[in-house]
């Protein structure tokens, strides 16, 4: 579903130009789970944001789901994110003035989804992720796992395809951590593609497969050692 | 996007920052009610001046010596003016078809007296025509009694406060009162009548107009009030006073006002002064609407977070904007309602102090008021909307 070919993506700082990402390419069916690992600086996130269409390559082809979005305008990319994708952050980014149930209707508030449905529809996303005691609960009255798993609620809400997390879980404590990575793994397992970007071993380690960046550039690319068979084979 | 769904997205986001949208509120607030009642000011000065020249009594034509304009060259070869006479003022009510009546008018300031009381104020010579052509009415006994202009005598007649200051509760008929040499006889006293263009009528007197000109020292009459039969005269009754009096005096030398051209011209002056009145009203809008543009500008800086989030979950630039740009809407509209809503609570307690001005906000100026208002939030809430719009979203994600 995700086709990279000779992607780069270059800044220039003063008058030097930065590689952020050179000549990667990568492919990603669907349903796979990948970590996207390396140091900081490496590329990972650049790479992540590239994937979820926050950010547009300056040299290469990008194929998502066999669509060139180097070829989308801004609005169509837009509605790509809306609906094909879903992002999941190391700071939740949770509106705190609205509820759980609030902040999971935000995506379908502005894609023009009916109230009722809106309503139904997030009370069915925070209940898949165990939060439907919570729905009337501001962020600050909820735990950071909770917070995080409202925010996979509102990933998940529109039905994307594709589920980016940056550090999901570089803001929480072990036991959490390990809630919200089994939440991830159970959408993936129903068919939900996931790349997760992350610094953590043992998070990386329950991907099936891990792609290592380096100075821009994949380094290594395989499957996990710890990686389960996969489903069927 | 429904648009009452990003309206009250807009409102809850507005009502997550209390203190900083009230202000911006109030700024708006304050410029609309500075508009409104400023405007109501203005109309309502305009109102009461209309009123006081109504209250000359309708179907007025007014001669007076002299012409507005400026004519001729040095004054041997023109420009030469003559008295305004009581002769001239005979031939009018005489000789001019469609008047109904006329009344001569000399002024001055003089001091009267009464045993050890005195007091100045204006002397009117006229004669006993001006009390239908001003709708003069008397307390008590009657106002002067000779419709002829030369009759001369030695009668007065005093304005209330007049009478009350020299004669305090006792009767003031039959008194004689003094000015300088001359002696005059209290005929009646005027009911309550208050301030006419000018004039205060409670405080002034009245005398026969031969005698007034002699004890003024003066050959011209101050003015002609003529009062036409019919509206539809005035203009005819004014071309024929023109030709009547330039036949007499051999030159155009007198002005001739109908009270319509008079109202006219106030009328408009005043309408400047609204206008003016509102222009200055207007800056402090003006202010406001920076005001609301530095908030929103601290508001996009502050929300980059959500911006960013707004991107990522496929809100498009479009609508990034237009969330933005409602928000400043309903700031300044917001701002708008108070404001009229202060404005007519000032005006009510105005008019509640004064209840004879009559301070009503013209439509025009609540109409463009309310334009305004919206017009403020879009024009300042553009600028930092684009530049929510513009913000990186992983530059913005990237923080907490």
């Amino acid at each position: 579903m995700i086709e990279l070919t000779g992607i780069w993506r270059t800044y220039t700082m003063g008058s030097r130009p930065l590689h952020a990402v050179r000549d990667v390419s990568l492919r990603i069916g669907p349903g796979e789970h990948v970590a996207l690992i390396g140091p900081s600086g490496s590329g990972k996130s650049t790479l992540l944001h590239l994937l979820g269409c926050l950010d547009r390559p300056t040299a290469g082809a990008f194929l998502f789901e066999g669509r060139e979005v180097g070829a989308l305008d801004e609005e169509e990319r837009s509605k790509l994110r809306r609906h094909r994708i879903g992002f999941v952050f190391q700071f939740f980014h949770l509106l705190p003035r609205l509820d759980a149930q609030g902040n999971v209707e935000l995506p379908m508030l502005f894609a023009g989804v009916s109230r009722a449905e809106r309503r139904e529809r997030a009370a069915r996303a925070l209940a898949a992720v165990g939060l439907a005691a919570r729905a009337s609960h501001r962020p600050d009255q909820l735990s950071g796992g909770e917070r995080q798993r409202v925010a996979i609620a509102r990933a998940v809400v529109m039905g994307p395809s594709l589920l980016l997390a940056d550090e999901p879980t570089g803001n929480l404590d072990r036991a959490s951590s390990q809630e919200v990575m089994a939440l991830l793994e159970s959408m993936n397992r129903d068919g939900l593609t996931l790349v997760v970007v992350t610094h953590d071993a043992e998070i990386a380690s329950r991907a099936r497969r891990v792609v290592r960046l380096a100075d821009g550039e994949i380094v290594s690319d395989a499957p996990s050692s710890r990686a389960e068979p996969l489903p069927g084979g | 996007m429904a648009f009452l769904d990003l309206l009250r997205f807009v409102v809850a986001a507005l009502r997550g920052h209390r203190l900083r949208t009230v202000l911006s509120v109030s700024g708006v607030a304050i410029g609309i009610a500075a508009v409104v009642a400023l405007t109501a000011l203005g109309e309502g000065a305009r109102r009461y001046v209309t009123r006081e020249f109504m209250s000359l009594g309708s179907n007025l034509v007014i001669v007076l010596p002299g012409k507005v304009e400026t004519t001729g060259g040095s004054p041997p070869f023109g420009g030469v003016v003559h008295d305004l006479t009581l002769e001239d003022y005979r031939a009018i009510l005489t000789r001019v078809p469609g008047v109904r009546d006329a009344a001569p008018l000399a002024v001055a300031s003089e001091e009267i007296r009464f045993g050890d009381r005195a007091r100045s104020v204006p002397v009117l010579g006229t004669t006993a025509n001006f009390a239908s052509v001003r709708r003069i009415r008397v307390a008590a006994g009657r106002f002067l009694g000779s419709e002829d202009p030369d009759a001369g005598g030695n009668e007065m007649v005093l304005g209330t406060k007049v009478a009350d200051e020299l004669f305090g509760s006792e009767s003031a008929l039959g008194r004689v009162v003094r000015v300088g040499p001359y002696r005059f006889r209290v005929v009646g006293v005027l009911a309550p009548r208050g301030r006419g263009l000018g004039f205060d009528f409670d405080d002034l007197v009245f005398v026969p107009a031969r005698t007034a000109m002699r004890m003024f020292n003066r050959s011209s009459l101050f003015r002609v009030l003529v009062e036409v039969r019919d509206p539809g005269e005035m203009e005819s009754v004014k071309k024929a006073v023109t030709a009547l009096m330039s036949e007499r005096h051999r030159v155009d030398d007198v002005t001739v006002i109908t009270q319509d051209a008079m109202v006219a011209a106030f009328s408009s002056i005043m309408n400047a002064l609204t206008l003016a009145l509102a222009g200055i009203a207007s800056v402090s809008l003006a202010v406001a609407g920076v005001g609301i543009m530095n908030v929103m500008l601290v508001s996009v800086t502050e929300r980059r977070a959500e911006i960013g989030l707004l991107k990522a979950v496929g809100v498009t630039d479009r609508q990034v904007l237009a969330a933005f740009l409602t928000e400043a809407v309903v700031l300044s509209a917001t701002g708008g309602a108070v404001g009229m809503a202060l404005a007519a609570a000032a005006i009510a307690a105005f008019t509640r102090v004064y209840p004879t001005f009559p301070a009503v906000p013209p439509a025009w100026a609540v109409a463009a008021a309310a334009a305004m208002s919206l017009l403020v939030g879009t024009v300042f809430g553009v600028w930092p909307a684009r530049r929510a719009t513009r913000l990186d979203p992983i530059a913005a994600l990237a923080r907490r």
